[in-house]
């Protein structure tokens, strides 16, 4: 497959449909709405499954159903749609079965804007639903990477039979850049054991988050965990630039993660020895390395489009082994490469001390 | 637990399980409809021999735990979204047959919006609802179909429209969207009654298997837990003081589901 110039929204809507999505069910939400556009058409051209459903609470059932039926099936929301979603994936972690959530952050909290954000850290990572879950969440920092994580995604959801969230931001989904999509795989067309899709010369099967007895409920929590450390030991993924003689740390995620490989190299080019960790999976966290590297360098810098979500993983994972500091921008304001390294350098100043 | 069934061997067997029920007993209070409804639908399974291509949808209420009763697969929603996990395994499956089985709390308060638009879609589901004028699991709080002046645990002084609003017609508002094509409002309180909603229970499958719309059957039902009456005195309460706000009757009939020849 050749380059193309791709925008963020359509380029995950088409990797998925390329990965053989067979449903797609949503509700228009800015900025990643062209997601939904691209998939209304190009789905039913494909004889897929399509649906625009009546809001975010539907959609997320009607992915729930989907689910059930075995089928590869997504939605793509933001901020607020995700924030409705949550009752719906709480049901789809108490069911464990696959499914792909991407959402594209914008600036909250209430209606906020329509800018990139990345303040559903919290939301997304920690606070998905009532219950004890996790999700695993995927951080992209470019369309190239958006596009390759929507693979990884369905296939971690199946592996696991677990749900996958991609935490884009307004800026990935919006951006035009060259990137390159898979090639066209074909859909699946048998339907696994566990699926919901009429009892034919079997027992009926149940898909189902009910467990009335307290000690069966814990068991189903006991498995879910196991599950999870299962992940957490298998599934943790990062990047790292530039860390081998590194003695500042940045730790910044997605589009801010991109930016900071420039400002790693400004500040490089001042002679500072400066790396940079960039997760691409925010659950599991790279809190082992992070915590290694806490040993290795002066001091971290994180830098986030949030007040400091993310910041309480690292300072977590750091053990106050180096201290932590933290810049942000809120409210859909993407924070300069020129902000960001006036930062570093004050933080070298800080720990030189 | 189950029920053993043993015949003896000078005895000739005339009633039994339908095969899309399962011999467990249910939780059901005594007096409660929820289980001779699940026997209607049951039977029509099974008249239909579609047991093996049936998906249920459990809703969130006393029926909650439907699925242990018939013997067919199924998923739990959460509290009112049935129509939409329906509407996605519907889509996914084609060839299958989805129902939905949702109280009033369920369809016609917290569900409205799912419900609605899975029958302005058409989906090609069909929906049993069960109308007993009040939350029955959750221990007799108001529902939206409670009746005006009705006492329950969240109405103490009695249900004050003014307050509370009325009771909401679901039925006569499911039948308003184009996509619906047939929508019922029937009883479960004695032998005639209960072999109409049967019969509207199956019609309600066949338009789903014939691939002509939405269809909907409301059973009025009685809750005698929860309104602090015997059995006998909650049946007779619903045709006295149910029926005039949920009348009887169908509101939506298409001249093809007229066609349908329901044996």
């Amino acid at each position: 497959m050749a380059k193309e110039l791709l925008k963020g929204n359509v380029a995950f809507a088409e990797a998925a449909v390329r990965n053989g999505l067979q449903a797609y069910f949503g509700y228009p939400i800015t900025p990643q709405s062209e997601a939904l556009e691209h998939l209304s058409g190009r789905m039913l051209e494909l004889d897929r499954v399509f649906l625009q459903a009546e809001s975010e609470v539907a959609a997320i059932n009607m992915v729930y159903g989907a689910a059930c039926s075995g089928v590869r099936v997504m939605t793509s929301t933001s901020g607020p749609g995700f924030s409705l979603m949550t009752e719906g994936l709480s049901y789809i972690a108490g069911s464990e079965i696959p499914a792909v959530v991407i959402n594209m952050m914008r600036g909250g909290p209430g209606l906020g804007n329509i800018q990139p954000s990345q303040a559903d850290y919290f939301l997304m990572v920690k606070t998905a639903g009532h219950g004890d879950f996790h999700p695993i969440v995927l951080a992209p920092s470019s369309v190239q990477e958006i596009i390759d994580m929507v693979g990884l995604a369905f296939e971690l959801a199946e592996k696991y039979r677990t749900l996958v969230y991609i935490a884009g931001d307004g800026a990935i989904g919006q951006m035009m850049e060259s990137a390159e999509l898979p090639p066209m795989q074909e859909v699946r067309q048998e339907r696994p054991a566990w699926a919901t899709t009429g009892a034919q010369g079997r027992e009926p099967n149940l898909i189902n988050s009910l467990y009335l007895g307290a000690k069966a409920l814990e068991e189903v929590n006991l498995r879910l965990q196991k599950k999870l450390a299962e992940i957490k030991a298998h599934e943790i993924r990062w990047q790292e630039y530039e860390t081998e003689d590194a003695d500042l740390l940045l730790v910044a995620y997605g589009t801010v993660g991109r930016i900071c490989t420039s400002v790693m190299r400004e500040a490089r080019k001042q002679g500072l020895k400066v790396g940079l960790l960039r997760p691409q999976t925010l659950w599991p966290f790279p809190e082992e390395r992070i915590h290694e590297l806490a040993g290795q360098v002066r001091g971290m810098l994180v830098t986030e489009m949030s007040a400091g979500q993310m910041l309480e993983d690292v300072e977590r994972s750091a053990a106050g082994k180096c201290p932590v500091k933290f810049y942000g921008r809120m409210g859909g304001v993407v924070p300069m490469v020129d902000e960001i390294l006036a930062e570093v350098q004050k933080l070298d100043e800080e720990v030189s001390r | 637990m189950t029920v053993a069934v043993k015949i003896p061997e000078d005895m000739e067997l005339i009633y039994e399980y339908p095969e899309a029920m399962t011999t467990t007993y249910t939780h059901y209070c005594p007096g409660c409809p929820h289980g001779i409804v699940h026997r209607l639908v049951a039977e029509v399974i099974d008249e239909l021999g579609i047991r093996e291509k049936c998906i249920g949808v459990a809703p969130v209420g006393c029926s909650v735990m439907i699925y242990k009763y018939l013997n067919v697969d199924f998923v739990e929603a959460a509290h009112g979204r049935a129509p939409a996990m329906a509407t996605g395994l519907k889509r996914t499956n084609p060839d299958k047959i989805v129902f939905t089985y949702q109280g009033d709390g369920d369809i016609a308060a917290i569900g409205i919006a799912e419900a609605l638009h899975a029958a302005n879609r058409g989906e090609l589901i069909s929906t049993v609802f069960i109308n007993n004028a009040i939350y029955g699991m959750t221990g007799g709080q108001m529902a939206p179909t409670t009746l005006p002046g009705m006492v329950t645990t969240s109405t103490p002084f009695g249900r004050d429209v003014r307050l509370a609003g009325y009771p909401v017609p679901m039925s006569e508002l499911l039948a308003q969207v184009e996509g619906a094509v047939y929508v019922t409002r029937q009883m479960a309180t004695d032998l005639v009654s209960i072999r109409k909603t049967k019969k509207a229970i199956k019609r309600a499958f066949m338009v789903q298997l014939a691939g002509l719309g939405y269809s909907s059957v409301e059973v009025l039902s009685s809750c005698s837990t929860n309104w602090n009456m015997g059995p006998w005195e909650a049946l007779e309460w619903v045709k006295e003081k149910m029926i005039p706000y949920f009348p009887l009757g169908t509101f939506k009939m298409t001249d093809e589901v007229k066609a349908l020849k329901v044996k």
